[in-house]
Parts: C-alpha cells; sequence; structure tokens
C-alpha cells in the first residue's frame, strides 16, 4: 500500500458510508461480507481495517486484491480502533453540519 | 445512439455479487477519463440501485448509456412493484427483511442515496409487476 491516507470512516452500515462522501480514504468496519469491498471501490478508499479481530474470508480477500484495496485486521473494537488512528492524526472525511 | 452502452444482468440470488454491475461500469468510465466526480456519483447511485433489486426484486437488468456530457442508468425489475413511492424515497424508511441489516443495509437510504448522488430520477413503478428507475447524472454539476 502506497497511497496516503488522511481521512477515515468508521461504520458497520453501508448505506451510510456511501451517504456521506467526503474523500474518506479508509474505512474501519466490524461487517464481514464482499459489500464492503464495493462499497470501499464506489467510494475510492484505499484501505479496510476490519475490527474486533474480524478476519476476511477467500472471497473477500480476491475482490479486494482484484480492486487494489488493502485489508487489514485489528484486534480492537471499533471505538478504540477509530480513536487510536484519531489520536495519531487522521480525521473524519465528513464535516459537522 | 450514446457514445458507449452497456447492458447487465443483476443476478437476484446472489448478495455478494450485488455491485458487479456498478463496479464495471465504474472501470469503463474512469478507462475513458470521466470526470471523476461524476464517476463517483454514478458508481454510488447504480451501486444501492443494484443492492435494492438484489433485496428486493430478485435482481433485474441494468442498461447504462454514457455520453460525454451525462450518463444515463436504467434499472429495471420485475419485482413486487413500489407501493408508496413517496414514504420509500424518504430517510430511514425501510421495507428490507432484518437478515439484509447485519448485511450493512437496509436502513432506507437506498432511494434517499440514489437521488441525493443523480441530478435527475424517475421511478415507474408498479406493484406486483415491477420498477424501473431511469437516473441521469451530469459529467458537470
Amino acid at each position: 500500500m502506497e497511497e496516503e491516507v488522511i481521512t477515515a470512516c468508521g461504520s458497520d452500515m453501508m448505506s451510510d458510508v456511501l451517504a456521506y462522501v467526503k474523500d474518506q480514504s479508509l474505512l474501519l468496519t466490524g461487517l464481514v461480507n464482499p459489500q464492503i469491498v464495493r462499497t470501499a471501490e464506489m467510494m475510492d478508499m484505499h484501505c479496510i481495517v476490519l475490527v474486533r479481530g474480524k478476519t476476511p474470508d477467500d472471497t473477500i480477500l480476491k475482490l479486494a486484491e482484484q480492486k487494489d484495496i488493502t485489508v487489514l485486521s485489528s484486534p480492537y473494537r471499533m471505538f478504540t480502533a477509530c480513536g487510536l488512528l484519531y489520536s495519531n492524526g487522521l480525521r473524519g472525511g465528513c464535516d459537522v453540519s | 445512439m450514446s457514445m458507449l452502452e452497456l447492458k447487465y444482468i443483476v443476478p437476484g440470488d446472489d448478495f455478494t455479487r450485488a455491485g458487479e454491475a456498478s463496479g464495471d461500469v465504474k472501470h469503463k468510465l474512469k478507462k475513458i477519463g470521466y470526470n471523476p466526480d461524476a464517476i463517483r456519483r454514478v458508481s454510488i447511485a447504480m451501486y444501492e440501485g443494484e443492492i435494492n433489486m438484489v433485496i428486493h426484486a430478485g435482481g433485474g437488468e441494468a442498461e447504462v448509456n454514457i455520453d460525454p456530457d451525462r450518463v444515463e442508468i436504467l434499472l429495471i425489475d420485475h419485482g413486487p412493484g413500489i407501493a408508496d413511492v413517496e414514504k420509500a424515497m424518504q430517510a430511514g424508511f425501510s421495507t428490507a427483511p432484518d437478515n439484509v441489516r447485519s448485511l450493512g443495509f437496509g436502513a432506507g437510504m437506498g432511494l434517499p442515496n440514489m437521488k441525493k448522488y443523480s441530478d435527475e430520477m424517475y421511478i415507474e413503478t408498479e406493484v406486483g409487476k415491477g420498477s424501473t428507475v431511469r437516473m441521469i447524472v451530469y459529467a458537470q454539476r
């Protein structure tokens, strides 16, 4: 992965991810199905972080490879994983309006 | 005649494949150097439409007509139709079964998202017969 990631978005509801488009480049989710890769693809996201220690199956990995999207797995829960990335400089992709 | 005309079958029985057509359209638009903002709006609107067809209508057909100034997306299904279109357009209103929510959809954002990202959207629907959704996305908003 050589793309720079500046903003992130954490959600288990893919429709919500799709609703708030604003150049998020990283998706944190506890959902594990191929639609997380499709959603990332439509949103031009480069990386998916699976929280709560979830691991991707072969279908997900194959699709992600095809779409050039990196999939990572983290043992942290959603709140902590987001907090760690936030405290290290990542920001939310959407403005509060 | 459009510059590029694409046709897809959206299979109704395989949720994992929902989004294949939208992904292909995105790929093709990128290849011809279409405006990136329009590409993203086309992809998201069509993807939500595909998901809808799989969840509600047992699949259907998608037609995409690409021109230099606009992309037209036609989503045609022979599902149950939409009884109350106005209600279906409200954010948060959903008739999707619970198991769909565990897949990350079914929160009542599908049609609102499609309307939000397209520039024009028309729904023709008849209960018991099916629905046709026509969306237009302009290259420059």
